[in-house]
């Protein structure tokens, strides 16, 4: 753009700019690299003191019998969640995908928990997961099966998290899936119908292989957010019962804001750090076995 | 004929049936929460479900607002507030920053604008802790200010105004500074009223992300006057364990205003989610 000279070009570029500037400097380049030097620091905000410590935060958290059990929690959370979300929000998507009457409608219903707040779902689920009383269970129960008291239970606390974070985020995931389904040329379809393809093998024929760049997408970044659960599992567990769904997120905030030991919780924070970005690397690399980007 | 014909209504029945019970495993939680808010504490828990209750009875909405120790009400107005200031910041320094990158790009800008895109990449976990001793240090632990200053290091919204800024043609701004508008008027009058659509969009998800925030507030609010209604909430689960009327009550106020903020909007919010924004 053109700017006359008296239009104080400088002074204005530093009044548009200086906000986030300043804002991104405090708040995200200085804090990631004092996170780092805090990682190395036995810091304890309570006690005031800062000692150099080296690397001992991080043997202690990787050498201490409570690391292997977040890492178990996560990735059983992982492990339950990804396949789920996955299944979950191409079906969505592929109903979404037909032409009726209401689809407006149905669209703002499957997106409603997506706008909920996760505290208020986490308080809502807690009520449906209730061991006797509780939705899921008397629903069960109208089949024969008695439920677990999940939240209540090591073994299902976890799982309970996982059906409350899918029916909270299919309706997002399912409107990404939607949109590629859009995309996909209605030729290919043609085609096949021509050469006597039934509807199941259109979809793993064509739809599916179309998809997998979106799929790809969804796993880094559920893989990347999954790491990362935090809200629901406070609310709805708080690490229990019995330490049964401690997380990442979880420890680092009880280490941070319950003991005051910054050291410890931004070392922590470092260990998350590099696992997602390790986790999401690999994704990357092994994607060229998976992904079709022909379309 | 007649074959391919209840076939087809076959199918079509299969898909409607499907539909519905997409809809009604997403509804169901919400209608069970809306039932429960309206009984009264011995009626919550009863085998077979009563989805009328009836009695129906406001004794837990009437508790919410008389709570010990908390004021859900103030929580309410609190969450308001910070709602509306954290958005204005976070959109206001996007757009101006934004403004810059696409109109008045100066040396070095393109680099500046890469290193903001670098640092979408840091996760707010690892930023938190040391985020909370920057306001310690600065005195502003507990005050609404400290909650709401972190807001502006925003590049996801630098991001997303630069590219809705880039298809503005420059002659008619030109043509406003030559005929002595300041950048400021320019910025102010021709450009946000030009790019309203993504501003309305960034403005709605940030008002809803930051209405349904729970970390930060719960980590830098201790007071629990300045405490918001996401924290109250989450403090309520714990209290009033056997007291599900009320705590569902307190769910249902939590959630309406953001659902009647996204029914008013529904296509403004569909276009955010195209554009990546809302999680």
């Amino acid at each position: 753009m053109y700017l006359p000279k008296s239009t104080g070009r400088r002074t204005a570029t530093a009044v548009f700019l200086a906000p986030s500037l300043i804002g991104l400097v405090v708040f995200c380049l200085v804090p990631m690299i004092s996170s780092l030097v805090f990682s190395f620091l036995n810091y304890d905000l309570l006690a005031g003191s800062m000692d150099f410590i080296g690397l001992k935060n991080f043997t202690r958290i990787l050498t201490g019998s409570e690391f292997p059990k977040v890492l178990s929690h996560t990735f059983t959370y992982l492990g339950l969640y990804l396949p789920l979300i996955l299944i979950t929000s191409v079906a969505e998507a592929l109903v979404l995908n037909h032409a009726f009457k209401g689809r407006g409608f149905f669209r703002g219903v499957f997106y409603t928990p997506v706008i909920t707040s996760w505290v208020a779902a986490a308080v809502v689920w807690t009520w449906v997961l209730s061991g006797k009383y509780g939705l899921l269970n008397q629903l069960l129960q109208t089949v024969g099966i008695t439920g677990p008291s999940w939240l209540n239970s090591q073994q299902w606390a976890m799982p309970g998290v996982v059906i409350a974070a899918i029916w909270k985020d299919t309706g997002y995931y399912a409107l990404m899936v939607l949109a590629a389904l859009k995309s996909i040329d209605p030729a290919y379809y043609e085609a096949a119908s021509i050469d006597g393809a039934g509807s199941v093998r259109k979809f793993f024929g064509i739809t599916l292989p179309l998809l997998s760049p979106t799929l790809f997408l969804l796993i880094v970044i559920n893989v990347i957010y999954g790491l990362q659960v935090f809200d629901s599992v406070l609310i709805m567990t708080d690490g229990g019962p019995g330490g049964a769904t401690t997380v990442f997120l979880e420890r680092i905030y009880k280490y941070a804001f319950k003991q005051y030991k910054m050291g410890m919780a931004s070392a922590y924070s470092w260990i998350l750090f590099i696992m997602i970005f390790v986790m999401t690397t690999v994704q990357f690399w092994l994607q060229k076995k998976w992904v079709n980007y022909d379309a | 004929m007649m074959r391919n014909r209840l076939r087809f209504y076959a199918g079509k029945m299969a898909f409607y049936l499907l539909l519905c019970l997409m809809a009604l495993v997403t509804l169901l939680p919400f209608l069970w929460m809306l039932s429960s808010s309206f009984k009264g504490s011995e009626a919550i828990r009863t085998i077979p479900i009563r989805w009328i209750p009836e009695h129906p009875t406001l004794e837990g909405y009437q508790r919410v607002f008389h709570m010990q120790g908390f004021s859900f009400a103030q929580a309410s107005f609190n969450s308001l507030f910070l709602a509306v200031m954290c958005t204005a910041v976070q959109v206001l320094s996007a757009a101006m920053a934004a403004f810059v990158f696409t109109k008045m790009p100066f040396k070095g800008s393109g680099k500046l604008f890469s290193l903001y895109l670098a640092t979408m990449m840091i996760p707010g976990t690892v930023t938190m802790v040391p985020n909370y001793i920057i306001l310690r240090v600065l005195g502003l632990l507990d005050t609404y200010t400290g909650l709401i200053l972190p807001s502006l290091a925003n590049a996801f919204g630098v991001f997303l105004m630069r590219q809705s800024m880039m298809t503005l043609s420059d002659s008619y701004l030109e043509s406003a500074l030559l005929d002595g508008a300041s950048l400021y008027r320019v910025f102010f009058t021709i450009v946000l009223p030009m790019v309203a659509p993504t501003l309305a969009t960034m403005i709605l998800l940030a008002f809803m992300g930051s209405w349904n925030s729970y970390l930060w507030p719960l980590i830098v609010l201790t007071s629990t006057e300045k405490q918001t209604l996401q924290v109250v909430l989450g403090n309520m689960n714990g209290m009033y364990k056997n007291n599900e009327h009320v705590l569902m009550a307190g769910a249902v106020l939590t959630i309406l205003p953001v659902l009647v903020v996204y029914l008013l909007s529904q296509r403004k919010v569909d276009a955010g989610i195209a554009l990546g924004g809302l999680k």
